[in-house]
């Protein structure tokens, strides 16, 4: 195993040697045997090929078995409505989702990626987020004198964040900082799957497992620990829609579709345009080929044609060609030397 | 096809404009039936579906 790699290894480096050294003359043949040229490099690539082939296999070999193991359960794959290759997200469900996040998570969660303008045109109408954005109150810059004031919010404006930074947030929490959630989704293996099993798998910890005061034990939860509580049981949020009911999973549900909206607003847009790039290059590949085909038809079609007796004819007036022009030659020789001795 | 040849494919100028012209109404189309089937598959999941209620 180990000379094949060190014969690969000598092949490359001649073969990178010769093509530094460009010479007039044909290169000398460094690979032995059959290979030669186009061929012999083929073989070189077809080797370092297989070897990458194996080692990807390899790695993904080690990779699904370091899944298998892990200090968490996986979380079950939902059917969500926007698994699909071409499904947008439930707007419904993403304004139902803001409603949660509003009411229950930015109590300890900033989401400060987010802007209130961002709601627009997605589940909200512009005076809806207008109203939502002037119900909460934001530190503005110097004014003229130099001080700093607050005002109601606009459009523009961030989502507040419920701490001023990250070490008022730990000192609130028992050390542990609620993370973000602009783009949790995104940023946990499991996206939505996860947080939806996170939200709804608070259960009790196994005999024997030892829990520190102030964490609750969650299965989904890398290292079983978490610092968060269950925060999301029946109706602890209130719907505006009578028929939706706001039951536990209802809710989770909700919030998660909001949060991957939050990760991936743009998700939508990309479900079209694979639509239209399907649709453009299937016509543009089928008339490229087209084309391809038509200007090369001319040499595909072209025939070489090999016939002795023309061959053997044209070897013939070649030599008597080639007769001539030494006699030709002599007798200019012969007129020289006449010449010579004419003078002499 | 001889026609479409003396007509529009013999001139460049004419060539490239009918290539500019065909391109545009071509992606008028791609654009028209992507959306179409997009909004088809995806009905009452589009803000435009439920923005009526909300106005």
């Amino acid at each position: 195993m180990a000379n094949k790699f060190r014969n690969l290894n000598s092949k490359l480096f001649q073969l990178a040697r010769s093509s530094f050294q460009r010479t007039s003359v044909r290169p000398r043949m460094i690979l032995h045997g059959r290979g030669s040229g186009f061929t012999g490099n083929r073989k070189v690539l077809g080797a370092l090929g297989a070897l990458t082939g194996t080692a990807g296999l390899l790695i993904y070999a080690l990779e699904t078995s370091v899944d298998a193991s892990s200090d968490c359960v996986h979380p079950a794959h939902q059917h969500w409505d926007h698994k699909g290759l071409l499904s947008a997200l439930d707007k419904e469900s993403v304004r139902r989702g803001y409603t949660v996040y509003k009411e229950v998570c930015s109590t300890c969660h900033s989401l400060q990626y987010m802007a209130y303008r961002n709601l627009v045109g997605v589940c909200m109408t512009e005076a809806e987020a207008k109203a939502e954005a002037e119900a909460i109150t934001v530190r503005d810059g110097p004014n003229e004198e130099g001080e700093y004031y607050e005002r109601p919010g606009k459009l523009s404006d961030h989502f507040p964040s419920p701490y001023a930074n990250e070490e008022a947030a730990r000192s609130a929490n028992n050390g542990s900082y609620p993370p973000d959630l602009s783009y949790i989704v995104s940023a946990r293996k499991g996206g939505e799957d996860y947080v939806f099993s996170l939200l709804t798998g608070y259960c009790d910890p196994p005999a024997g497992f030892a829990l520190r005061d102030g964490l609750y034990f969650n299965p989904y939860f890398s290292g079983g620990a978490i610092a968060m509580g269950k925060v999301v049981d029946n109706e602890v949020v209130s719907y505006e829609d009578p028929n939706v009911p706001a039951s536990a999973a209802q809710i989770a549900k909700d919030i998660c579709v909001f949060l991957k909206w939050t990760s991936e607003p743009e998700s939508d847009e990309r479900r079209l345009l694979l639509i239209k790039v399907t649709l453009i290059s299937a016509f543009l590949i089928g008339i490229s080929y087209y084309i391809k085909r038509f200007k090369w038809s001319t040499l595909k079609s072209r025939k070489i044609f090999f016939i002795p007796e023309l061959e053997a004819q044209a070897k013939r007036e070649a030599e008597e060609a080639a007769k001539a022009s030494q006699k030709a030659k002599q007798q200019e020789c012969n007129k020289c030397e006449n010449q010579n001795e004419k003078q002499d | 096809m001889k026609v479409i040849y003396n007509t529009l494919f013999k001139r460049t100028s004419t060539y490239a404009v009918a290539i500019i012209a065909s391109a545009f109404f071509f992606e008028r189309a791609i654009d028209v039936t992507s959306v179409a089937i997009f909004e088809g598959v995806n009905k009452g999941k589009l803000w435009k579906d439920i923005k009526g209620k909300y106005e």
